[in-house]
């Protein structure tokens, strides 16, 4: 059995968790212990708190889904500060953090007592229908219902803190630094451009920080080795450049005519104004959720979600757990959370096969791990917290038969049913952007060396089409050499590398697997202007 | 591709085996990787060029003459796929398979035997590791078990004291 100690993870077979000083934040005013280095949410976690929000309007219990700053249901009030995505922040000796919708607080709201009777009094959109006669009567309820939902309430005081202001020239700007972004940084840097990159989190590495697997592909993309020193190899390679400037905590929010507006955290908050003659935009991925009964349930988790919890904060995220997937993601996490001492009830996959690869499959299924394909999930049990499954086979119109339902005891059930590229950056700078469904989501129209419709602006990873790291690896090597012969650096060499590069990735992508993505990019493809 | 839809390969869907004079002889490389996907680590790791592989798609095929049983390619595989299997003097069995949970096994140790669908069908003893640290924290199990259970023990719990 793997050791736990305060809800955290004492020992791993493969991770090593450095714990920073022992600190007390403050919930609700009760104390609770937690260690430097953690975020709010999961020291919070750890601590037994489930419970993190409830929703704005019929009051029902949210838990964290996402941890990583992208659903919002963990938002809280921190030190006065309202809508605080708590994932995000790290915990400080003396933090006084609030949950702020609930009646008096999220775990025990009066309040949701609207969610078993407002239901049939104002049924769903009726507040876009009731009291529409009258302008004052409008304004009366409107003011009324805001009483009621949980946004928080506006600071009591003015900020008193400094704010920073840097310009900032360079000539490759890379934003988001993931496997993508680095592998883009990297190669810009290596034919001599100068570099920024950017990143929202304290640490590099974007999501392989929680692949403990060995990753797949040909030795040259490092296959064989675990996803976490991948992180580490291209974190040093990245940093071995002096061309090369790593702004962490640095969170872009737009892209204007190739200026770029930034806030960097720090001593002192700073906005920065960036001038950047290429810009690779890396921003990644969001996690989709499963439409099913109680899916907001606290306990309810995306696949990425839990990963984050317990391979880079060590914390169990439960005792029994029920995958709702069995892509490379569902059946990775499945396996990684037995290596954490957590059981696994079962796998769910709704199509007739399981959908990632059979080896991550088979190393599962050995270990007693049933796969449930060509079944759903129907719902989430419980009233705070998950406590149950129900889970059913579906026919050939996907409809789910009657008596066929199982019923499954579990403490958290994980949503593994794909990511959608976090595509706004873009979008806002104005790159003509495309809905394509083998690529999961909106992307943008680009060239083959992954350049957007907008001149010099462009994109790696799974911003431009959900693909995996090593094809992010890929396709930032290409636009990170791209942008760097634009800007007259590398000649020749740059670009037989270049060419070698998208062969490459052409060749990972040949097989089965990489079919969809191929399909998916033949859509959005267009032509480029030659270099 | 039933085994698709089933999470584990049953005895149809096996490589074929080597032969029992083969795995006398000495360990011998066994894959189970039937489907294609971008892989190849086990390929460029073989100094022998017992495994063959069209293209990074192509899923592998073992020479068991040409497989010395170095051990190379279990050291690499991503996917747990590959199992060293032999048939001793003694006419017991033995299966080295990767292994990565705590306890870490060492020489010795008692284990569960488990078939590919997770069933309990035995049980054998640890001897010989590849410990963790040796292997970039993928240690290396040899179980000794009966002869007859080599094709189908592929995982190993130990056995709780």
């Amino acid at each position: 059995m793997v050791k736990t100690e305060m809800g955290r993870l004492q020992e791993h077979p493969i991770l090593e968790f450095k714990r920073g000083k022992e600190v007390t934040i403050y919930f609700n005013g009760k104390p609770i212990k937690a260690f430097e280095g953690e975020t709010v949410a999961a020291a919070l976690y750890a601590a037994g708190v489930r419970v993190f929000s409830r929703s704005f309007k019929w009051h029902r219990p949210r838990g964290f889904f996402c941890a990583i700053g992208k659903c919002s249901a963990c938002m809280m009030e921190v030190d006065g500060i309202p809508n605080v995505r708590t994932c995000k922040v790290y915990v400080r000796d003396g933090m006084q953090v609030k949950t702020q919708s609930g009646m008096p607080e999220a775990e025990n709201d009066v309040l949701s007592i609207l969610d078993d009777v407002m239901d049939t009094v104002f049924p769903h959109g009726s507040h876009y229908l009731k009291f529409t006669t009258s302008k004052n009567a409008r304004r009366f309820i409107v003011n009324q219902l805001r009483k009621f939902t949980g946004f928080g309430y506006p600071p009591k005081a003015v900020y008193q803190g400094k704010a920073g202001y840097e310009e900032i020239e360079t000539e490759v700007l890379v934003i988001g630094g993931g496997p993508g972004g680095m592998s883009a940084a990297i190669n810009a840097a290596k034919y001599g451009a100068k570099v920024l990159i950017l990143d929202e989190n304290p640490f590099l590495g974007g999501q392989l920080v929680k692949q403990t697997h060995r990753f797949f592909g040909s030795a040259k993309e490092r296959a064989g080795t675990r996803g976490i020193k991948i992180a580490e190899i291209l974190e040093g390679e990245l940093r071995s450049f002096k061309n090369v400037d790593v702004r962490l905590e640095t969170r872009a929010f737009g892209i204007y005519n190739g200026e770029v507006g930034a806030h960097q955290k720090g001593e002192v908050d700073k906005l920065l104004r960036i001038k950047a003659k290429k810009i690779i935009v890396a921003t990644g991925a969001y996690e989709r959720t499963l439409v099913f009964e109680n899916n907001d349930l606290p306990g309810v988790y995306g696949a990425g979600g839990v990963q984050t919890l317990m391979n880079v904060y060590g914390i169990k995220p439960g005792n029994r757990g029920l995958i709702v997937g069995s892509g490379n993601v569902g059946l990775i996490l499945t396996y990684q959370l037995m290596q954490a001492g957590v059981e696994v009830a079962a796998i769910v996959e709704a199509l007739p096969t399981i959908g990632g690869y059979f080896v991550h499959a088979a190393k599962v299924s050995r270990l007693g791990v049933p796969i449930y394909t060509r079944h759903t999930i129907l719902k989430a049990l419980g009233k705070k917290c998950v406590e149950g499954a129900i889970i059913a086979k579906l026919d050939e119109r996907w409809n789910p038969i009657p008596g066929t339902e199982k019923k499954f005891d579990c403490d958290f059930i994980c949503v593994a049913v794909g990511l959608s590229p976090a595509h706004e950056l873009l979008y806002q700078a104005g790159c003509e952007m495309k809905f394509i469904p083998e690529l999961g989501g909106l992307v943008p129209l680009r060239t083959k060396y992954n350049e957007t419709t907008v001149p010099g602006l462009y994109t790696a990873g799974d911003v431009d089409g959900i693909e995996e790291a090593t094809a992010a690896i890929m396709e930032g090597r290409i636009c990170g050499i791209h942008a760097a012969i634009s800007l007259g650096y590398g000649g020749k060499e740059a670009e037989k590398e270049l060419e070698e590069a998208v062969k490459e990735l052409d060749e990972f992508r040949a097989g089965p697997f990489g079919q969809k993505v191929v399909v998916g990019i033949k859509k959005c493809l267009v032509e480029g202007v030659k270099v | 591709m039933k085994y698709l839809e089933r999470g584990y390969l049953i005895r149809e869907e096996l490589p074929p085996f080597p032969s029992e004079e083969r795995l006398r002889k000495r360990p011998v490389a066994y894959i189970e990787c039937p489907q294609p996907i971008p892989c190849s680590p086990c390929y460029e790791s073989c100094q022998y060029g017992a495994i063959k592989m069209q293209n990074i798609n192509d899923p592998p095929v073992v020479d068991y003459e040409k497989c010395t049983g170095c051990m190379k390619c279990i050291r690499v595989c991503p996917g747990l796929a590959i199992f060293m299997l032999r048939i001793r003097e003694d006419g017991m069995g033995e299966v080295t398979l990767q292994y990565e949970f705590l306890p870490w096994l060492k020489k010795g140790d008692k284990v569960k035997l488990y078939n590919r669908k997770g069933e309990e069908i035995g049980e054998g003893v640890v001897n010989w590791v590849l410990p963790p640290e040796m292997n970039e924290k993928m240690s290396l199990v040899r179980v000794e078990m009966p002869a007859n259970l080599i094709f189908e023990a592929r995982a190993v719990r130990p056995v709780r004291e």
